[in-house]
């Protein structure tokens, strides 16, 4: 009998969790649907901002008569290569077309439709061709110009963002388990060694261990003849980037690490973290149970935001360095006057953030259990 | 009064704070004695180097405290007057035919290592019809007279020993062809040594100027360019960078902390009246914010400043524009959606306060405390953006600045030829402001931040 009417309720729990678990999915997927669509409407709107800004001297208008022209010209010249159409009527035929084109592209429509024009051309990745700028493989797409150029910003980035977040989380937690030592007072002291940007150390760092001890490059990313195996070529890229990645990681060090430990003893001196002390537990399940569980979500978000953040530091680092990424091409672009290439680098730079912002969203919702999904009634 | 004072003696607890509060105070004070010692409109005519301002100035010469940390001294830059200096002289005479027979001796002490750059002579006279006429002669110190030149002079002439080709023809022959390089190695080196060995000690330039008129005289003005000049050294443009190590500080301050000021007041105003108004103003202004995150900050000044304008105050406006919906709205909406509950609110509605009152008497001194640390803190970052725009070339072109003289440094290479000074001294001060700011920044965050006393 008492088992019997126990095997119901249990059964009625399980049938209740398991509903409950595809609410919560149900949940889960549609508050990432709206996120989706909030997040994309921010990247249009971004982007469109982006395009306004670019276009109010008529810049975008010009880089796309440029391309016009540019494709025009080159018809012209194929088809008349075989003929001989006299000089004056290829002048014509070849105004004529981009008077077509323009029409055909929408140039000359009032304002409000261009911009939609150039928003619709910018967020399918269709930036035009650069004026004076080649991509090593010849190309004068903007686009190829950039996405050529994305690893090697991949890879100075990831690699220090990434050593960055686990030394300095690991010596954070260290430093808070020795609240008032020695190394606790110098991190707290050194922080403010993080209100320079990296591009600053990197200039710093060039001067000591490239013009003085020599001992590393000024800059670039492989040496100049590449060495041919594939180990030289990789420690060569590794000999290259060590500057550039320890002055982006020097300049956010202090800073991370300090806010860390804050962070850390702030929340080791909740009242549950002594329950868990007067229980006898650890203090390393202490540690990653009661402290490090609840500050995961800053520690994503402060992660997050350094990403954010560093695609400005980026930008100078990589100039300094030479290295041949993003940032780079922004100087040169900026250098040359080449308005494609700056007009597209924005908007990808917009995009990076957009994206960005999306993953901390997303990693939010599933590591901090407070988050309440879709509006959570 | 009082709060004011408890903030001071807390800030008088942290010796961070001191040293942060002593560097921006000292920040300021320099700023203002350059203001006073080189007006605006004179820095902008230095910096721009005509040749009437810079011809005193040598070329990339390294600044004089360079010399402190050397056991081989560089050779100095002089610039004496005739008369003007006990060891420049001048003796005029009148002359049976009329006229003055004028004899100039400057003598001094070689004993650097090194040659300097030039040497420049700088003739002024008057006269109605004939030309002065003056010839110069060099006594080294192993006592070999070298003569120089004779030369007819017009009323401001110069006379540049580097580019006389008559002098480095006699030079050569001196040297009994084991030819100088340049007319210095070829004055100041030792008769027939090889290589070239400095003749150290004193010597003795005599410059003999006769006039043919009554009432006709000579000046002159000897110039040395040597390898360091001043306390900040020049630029390859023969510019001072006094004019720029100085003219940077105020700039910066000017930058950074209207910049701080002008994007924390407005952040501050739009997350209240959102708050305070709620509904869809509100919700506009949550999506404002969230736009701005995406954009690229950064880029989009780069853009202006190649696009529209290097201005430093348009970049100021279009940075402070982009600042105003930061993600510290976020935080402030917090605080203010709890203060809008508080009591005292309602009973400000109860007797009537408008909605302006409320806003600005009520509800922003409520978070003033806590967006101070953020706003020194942030006078750094804005003072490095100008210096991060100027890297890039997009610096205001008539302002001089520090990131500019980084800037102007790189495209010349300075980091490949050892002119470390260049790029050094800006660097410096760009870092002691940061300090400066950050170590107060961060003080002051502690104070105001009652959770993390203590820690």
């Amino acid at each position: 009998m008492t088992t019997e009417k126990k095997n119901i309720s249990l059964e009625s729990t399980v049938e209740y969790s398991k509903q409950a678990s595809r609410a919560t999915a149900k949940r889960l997927i549609r508050f990432f649907i709206r996120r989706l669509i909030l997040l994309m409407i921010t990247i249009v709107v971004g982007v469109y901002i982006t395009i306004i800004v670019a276009n109010m001297g008529g810049y975008v208008d010009t880089i796309l008569k440029s391309a016009i022209r540019e494709e025009v010209n080159m018809q012209v010249a194929e088809m008349s290569a075989k003929s001989n159409i006299p000089e004056s009527e290829r002048r014509e035929l070849i105004e004529s077309m981009i008077e077509e084109r323009e029409k055909i592209a929408g140039l000359d429509q009032p304002f409000i439709r261009r911009s939609f024009t150039h928003l619709k051309n910018a967020l399918t990745l269709n930036f035009g061709r650069a004026r004076f700028m080649i991509s090593d493989h010849g190309s004068r797409m903007v686009r190829n110009i950039i996405l050529e150029r994305l690893p090697a910003t991949l890879l100075l980035m990831g690699t220090s963002q990434l050593l960055l977040f686990a030394i300095s989380l690991f010596l954070a937690l260290v430093v808070s388990r020795h609240y008032g030592s020695f190394w606790d007072k110098l991190i707290v002291t050194l922080s403010p060694t993080s209100s320079i940007p990296p591009w600053f150390y990197g200039i710093f760092l060039i001067l000591i261990f490239a013009a003085w001890l020599k001992v590393l490059p000024f800059g670039g990313m492989v040496a100049a003849p590449p060495p041919p195996t594939k180990i030289g070529y990789f420690l060569s890229v590794l000999k290259h980037m060590i500057l550039p990645a320890f002055s982006l990681f020097i300049s956010s060090f202090m800073i991370s690490t300090y806010s860390w430990r804050t962070f850390f003893l702030i929340y080791s001196s909740e009242d549950y973290v002594d329950m868990a002390k007067a229980k006898g537990l650890g203090s390393r399940a202490i540690e990653r149970r009661y402290i490090l569980r609840p500050t995961l979500p800053n520690i994503i978000t402060s992660f997050a935001l350094m990403l954010v953040g560093i695609w400005t530091g980026a930008t100078l680092t990589e100039t300094v360095f030479l290295w041949p990424g993003l940032g780079t091409i922004i100087y040169e672009a900026v250098s040359r006057y080449d308005t494609a290439v700056i007009v597209g680098t924005t908007i990808i730079q917009a995009y990076l953030l957009g994206i960005t912002v999306f993953l901390l969203d997303f990693l939010y919702a599933i590591v901090d259990p407070r988050v309440k999904l879709g509006g959570g009634k | 009064m009082k709060r004011l004072k408890d903030s001071f003696r807390d800030i008088a607890r942290y010796p961070s704070a001191i040293i942060g509060m002593i560097i921006v105070l000292a920040l300021f004070a320099f700023s203002f004695y350059t203001m006073w010692k080189i007006p605006y409109h004179e820095a902008i005519k230095m910096w721009r180097a005509s040749e009437s301002i810079v011809y005193k100035n040598p070329k990339n010469a390294r600044p004089t405290w360079v010399n402190w940390f050397r056991k081989d001294k560089l050779p100095v830059s002089v610039d004496v007057i005739a008369g003007e200096d006990d060891d420049f002289t001048k003796v005029s005479e009148p002359r049976a035919s009329g006229g003055n027979s004028i004899e100039f001796v400057y003598s001094f002490d070689y004993d650097y290592n090194e040659l300097p750059q030039d040497f420049f002579l700088y003739f002024t006279s008057n006269y109605q019809s004939k030309n002065p006429f003056v010839s110069m002669t060099l006594l080294t110190p192993s006592g070999e007279d070298i003569k120089i030149a004779d030369i007819g002079i017009t009323k401001n002439q110069n006379y540049r020993f580097e580019q006389d080709e008559k002098l480095r023809t006699r030079l050569n022959r001196l040297h009994k062809g084991n030819e100088p390089s340049t007319a210095m190695q070829g004055l100041l080196s030792k008769l027939g040594s090889d290589p070239f060995e400095i003749d150290k000690g004193t010597y003795k330039l005599t410059i003999q100027a006769t006039t043919f008129e009554e009432g006709s005289d000579v000046d002159v003005e000897l110039i040395m360019h040597g390898k360091v000049f001043g306390f900040f050294g020049t630029d390859h443009l023969r510019r001072d960078l006094k004019v720029a190590m100085m003219w940077g500080a105020p700039i910066a301050l000017a930058f950074g902390l209207t910049a701080a000021l002008g994007s924390a007041i407005i952040t501050m105003f739009i997350s209240a009246i959102g708050t305070w108004f709620g509904g869809w103003l509100d919700e506009l202004i949550q999506r404002i914010t969230e736009v701005n995150m995406v954009l690229p900050y950064f880029a989009i000044l780069i853009m202006v400043g190649t696009f529209y304008s290097r201005s430093i105050w348009t970049l100021l406006l279009v940075t402070i524009i982009l600042n105003m919906f930061s993600a510290s709205i976020k935080s402030q909406r917090a605080i203010f959606l709890q203060v809008k509950e508080s009591t005292y609110i309602e009973a400000a509605i109860a007797y009537g306060a408008s909605d302006l009152r409320v806003v600005t008497r009520y509800m922003i001194p409520r978070v003033i405390p806590m967006i101070i640390p953020g706003l020194v803190s942030a006078v750094p970052s804005y003072v490095f953006l100008e210096a991060s725009l100027a890297l890039l070339g997009l610096g205001d072109p008539s302002i001089p600045t520090w990131g500019k003289v980084i800037n102007d440094a790189r495209t010349v290479g300075a980091q490949y030829q050892g002119m470390y000074y260049w790029i050094l001294e800006p660097a410096v001060l760009l870092m002691i402001t940061g300090f400066g700011f950050a170590l107060l920044g961060f003080a002051l965050d502690r104070i105001f931040n009652p959770r993390l006393r203590g820690m």
